[in-house]
């Protein structure tokens, strides 16, 4: 036993005065008692049971190969289920038991492993421990005496103090030379476009049809019974050649009919609704989750992400959550043919707010 | 390394074990490490577990992790699904989600490697945040290892980063929406906000280039970080050697445990095998972010009662604890205070978690070497707010979950944020002061244990008809554990050398006697001493000689 060597005295006497080594650093406001009580040194050792009962021992140790024996086991049978539980045609549940019995096999083994080596560790493996000093974290004076030495030299070799201009200059370049390197990250999007410009837009023109989200089969007024509600998205959406998604999560937009009776309207927006239809941005204002929950009978609109609500009787207003605007609407109207149609793009930027926004 | 070769060259013939360790340690001085490290004594609490678990949890994501890169494809070019999940047949979907469902129902073990690695993941953030929480509790921080807190906790940060960069990856509509939310948080910063969202994401939201630019970030800059940051951590052990708690014989100036070879490496490797085995139990029979239910991101749909991973929901709770109305158009430009505050505040605190130890190394002024970790209750303003830092986390974490709480307990929306908004402005403060009343009675229930010993559980009837409790003394190594800590004063406010009382030493009494004005002493032997003698003295001859031949 390697705390044997050490005797209890020693110990206690290291642990009265706190550290030794370290008697110079202050205290601080900690009380210093000369009357504390001694450290009174190691317990006596207790043997284990497997140290005592050898034929606690025995067992101990035909645990510790039998957990690896089964962890063996556990590697051939995660194997096996590789090849016996394949993935195949289209099922599901194929693909459940295959990683069920390789999961299985896989843990088996590792367990048996894991187990098994702390088991030994424990119960077999000498219980031994061991009392090692602890040094000073900076070291004996000598070596920093030394070390201030190392750069004392290096300074007067060099003259890093004593050649200002040199070390300045050099300075200077090493501030300077990783700015061409932050330039580079210009190119992290295109050249050619201003990001205001683009969120002030959206897809929606003046008779751009509402479609359907997300078939794109546009929205007859005549379709849209009291109490619905519609995802819509632009028609002409779908067959874009690029910025598919981009446009869409500008110009994603709730569709709703209430009682015109119901519907509030500011009076500058009188003729933006068609017969009880209202057309309103998804885009939270909030953090532009999409705000695509419905409360018919109250007429409120919820975000799932943070939960403010919009009151769409109320030209859309927030009555909770952290959202501050109310969500843009956009104007609609109905075409010859009974479609509905834009009346124009939102009249102010969707989604949520940035600071160019005024 | 005790074969030599002998001197007229015959080498004596050796085992093929000792052949192959002078190979090795006449090209690499293994020896010289081996020597120094071998059996070096390492402190055992189970406590000391919870940093090998968020370090073993790292390895098994790193596995699991190379094993997902040869089959994940990090590209947001449209195709169409023609997998063998079939609800989602001919869907449009980026390769990224295509390639992620090929791997769950095309490859197999597929799912469970993924499966692993996304449990490991949140295994790693859980193990390495209550291994935060140990050291805390138990001033662990303190001189020597403050650095190392702040290697610990730059880890703590970059594997957040790591868990929500993978999250993202699948680009299916949870994740997205979560991109989603970091992009409006990103177009609600002041002055940078609109230009940082675009070059993240390469132009307008979602453009064609996060994924694979998180992919970057996810398995090259972030684990390069990680294993570097894990590199010095552990090199900081070496060099500090690991804390332990005071015991008889463990002292300020020894290691006590059992030596790394071979009893700790056994405990230690067969550990990592047990985690992985637990991890792999678990990717075996609970699935995780079952992208296949959510399909492809689409700006548009979301589905209710979404959740992030857990450790991302106190940031997103924050924004929803937000009250309505929090935006500002001034001087033609707009503030959004409803994004500024949560950032700012999340900003503080991490920072302060950040700075705690140089913060309490200030209000002691203590310059020694701590290696004997404290017991929780023997700090009683540090635990206090650590409970108040803990309190303040949970209610931004609940608040993830708001609606979620809503719809299972039957409660409004409203009332569940109102009442977490209650919870994380007020709750601190009551944690605080329940967290230091405790600790300061679970002190006096110390004190009190080592004057008078522990209750015994026999009563003793005396002569008077009184019946008593035999108090049993403790031993002097049960004693030890109990009487063996520091305790600080309050900082005595005195002129400096040029007769001046400073603003900041003002700052720091004021500190200082709020965090020990009301500290409990450890017992001294001249308060035992009396306390033995007043067992002793009241007590007319005979009359309590049962009680004191077990007393003493």
């Amino acid at each position: 036993m390697a705390q044997d060597d050490h005797s209890g005295a020693e110990l206690a006497a290291a642990d009265s005065s706190h550290a030794a080594h370290d008697s110079v650093a202050s205290p601080g406001t900690a009380l210093i008692t000369t009357d504390g009580f001694e450290n009174p040194g190691f317990p006596p050792h207790r043997p284990r049971v497997t140290d005592e009962d050898p034929k606690r021992a025995k067992r101990a140790q035909r645990t510790v190969y039998t957990l690896f024996y089964l962890s063996i086991l556990g590697s051939v049978w995660a194997v096996a289920a590789y090849m016996l539980f394949p993935i195949e045609g289209n099922d599901v549940d194929a693909v459940r038991l295959n990683n069920m019995f390789i999961g299985l096999g896989a843990t088996l083994a590792l367990f048996g492993i894991g187990f098994g080596a702390v088991h030994w560790a424990k119960s077999v493996m000498v219980d031994v421990e061991l009392a090692d000093e602890r040094h000073p974290v900076g070291g004996s004076p000598e070596t920093r005496a030394a070390a201030a030495q190392v750069f004392a030299d290096a300074d007067r070799e060099s003259g890093f103090s004593r050649r200002s201009v040199i070390r300045n200059s050099l300075i200077g370049a090493l501030i300077a030379f990783p700015l061409p390197a932050v330039v580079l990250f210009r190119g992290f999007a295109p050249q050619d476009q201003n990001p205001v410009e683009l969120l002030n837009h959206t897809m929606w023109k003046q008779g751009t049809r509402l479609a359907l989200d997300p078939s794109g089969a546009p929205i007859k007024a005549s379709d849209v019974t009291i109490g619905s509600a519609f995802h819509v998205i632009p028609e002409g959406l779908a067959d874009l050649e690029h910025g598919k998604l981009e446009e869409k999560a500008k110009a994603a937009v709730l569709l709703m009919r209430l009682e015109p009776s119901e519907l509030n309207e500011l009076p500058e927006r009188a003729s933006w609704s068609y017969d009880g239809i209202v057309a309103y941005s998804k885009i939270c204002t909030h953090v532009g989750c999409p705000v695509a929950l419905y409360e018919q009978h109250t007429h409120h609109l919820l975000c799932p992400c943070h939960q403010s609500q919009f009151d769409v009787a109320n030209h859309c207003e927030v009555i909770f959550g952290p959202a501050k605007r109310p969500l843009p609407q956009l104007p609609i109207a109905v075409d010859d043919e009974g479609y509905l149609v834009a009346q124009s793009d939102f009249t102010e930027p969707v989604g949520p707010s940035f600071w160019e926004r005024n | 390394m005790s074969t030599a070769t002998s001197p007229n060259g015959t080498q004596p013939k050796q085992s093929f074990t000792s052949a192959a360790s002078v190979y090795v340690n006449e090209r690499t001085s293994l020896a010289g490490f081996v020597k120094e490290l071998g059996r070096k004594a390492f402190p055992d609490h189970w406590s000391f577990l919870l940093g090998e678990v968020a370090l073993f949890s790292f390895v098994v994501v790193l596995i699991t992790g190379t094993f997902l890169t040869f089959f994940f494809q990090a590209s947001m070019a449209e195709v169409h699904y023609d997998g063998s999940y079939v609800p989602l047949k001919g869907v449009e979907m980026s390769v990224a989600m295509a390639s992620t469902l090929d791997i769950s129902f095309d490859v197999r073990g597929g799912l469970f490697v993924r499966q692993m690695h996304h449990w490991a993941a949140l295994l790693f953030i859980a193990g390495i945040g209550l291994h935060m929480l140990r050291i805390f509790f138990t001033g662990a921080f303190r001189k020597p290892r403050e650095l190392n807190w702040v290697v610990g906790f730059v880890m703590f940060i970059l594997a957040m980063g790591e868990g929500f960069t993978g999250y993202s990856l699948p680009d299916d509509l949870l994740s997205g929406n979560g991109l989603r939310i970091i992009d409006g948080m990103i177009k609600g910063m002041p002055l940078i906000g609109t230009w940082t969202s675009f070059l993240l994401f390469g132009g307008e939201f979602p453009g064609t280039a996060i994924v694979g630019r998180l992919y970057t970030l996810h398995i090259l800059l972030l684990p390069a970080l990680l294993v570097a940051l894990v590199a010095i951590h552990l090199l900081y052990v070496v060099v500090h050697k690991h804390t332990q708690y005071a015991a008889p014989g463990k002292t300020q100036l020894n290691a006590v445990g059992p030596p790394i070879l071979p009893t700790y490496a056994a405990k230690a490797g067969g550990f990592f095998f047990i985690v992985f085995g637990v991890l792999a139990l678990i990717a075996s029979f609970f699935t995780i972010n079952p992208i296949w239910n959510y399909g492809p991101y689409d700006p548009s749909p979301v589905s209710a009662g979404t959740q992030p991973d857990w450790y991302i929901g106190f940031a997103d709770g924050a924004l929803r604890l937000i009250p309505p109305g929090w935006e500002f158009v001034w001087l033609d430009r707009t503030w959004s205070f409803n994004i500024l505050v949560p950032l700012i505040v999340l900003g503080g605190f991490i920072v302060m978690v950040l700075i705690y130890p140089f913060i309490e190394a200030w209000v002691t002024g203590d310059k020694r070497e701590h290696h004997i970790a404290d017991r929780p209750r023997n700090n009683p303003t540090r635990t206090a707010i650590g409970a108040a830092g803990v309190t303040f986390y949970a209610g931004l974490w609940a608040a993830a979950s708001s609606d979620i709480l809503a719809t299972h307990f039957s409660l409004t929306m409203e009332g569940v944020i109102h009442a977490l908004q209650a919870t994380v402005i007020v709750g601190p403060f009551i944690a605080y002061f329940i967290a230091k009343r405790v600790c300061i009675a679970l002190q006096k229930k110390d004190r009190e244990i080592v004057l008078h010993g522990f209750e015994s559980g026999r009563i003793v009837k005396l002569p008077g008809g009184e019946f008593i409790e035999v108090h049993q003394p403790l031993d002097e190594y049960d004693r030890w554990k109990l009487v063996s800590y520091d305790s600080y004063q309050p900082l005595m406010l005195r002129p400096n050398a040029r007769g001046k009382i400073t603003v900041g030493q003002r700052v720091r009494a004021a500190v200082s006697r709020w965090f020990f004005e009301d500290r409990i002493a450890p017992v001294t032997r001249a308060e035992l001493e009396a306390a033995h003698a007043l067992h002793h003295a009241p007590a007319p001859a005979g009359e309590l000689e049962a009680a004191q031949s077990s007393q003493h």
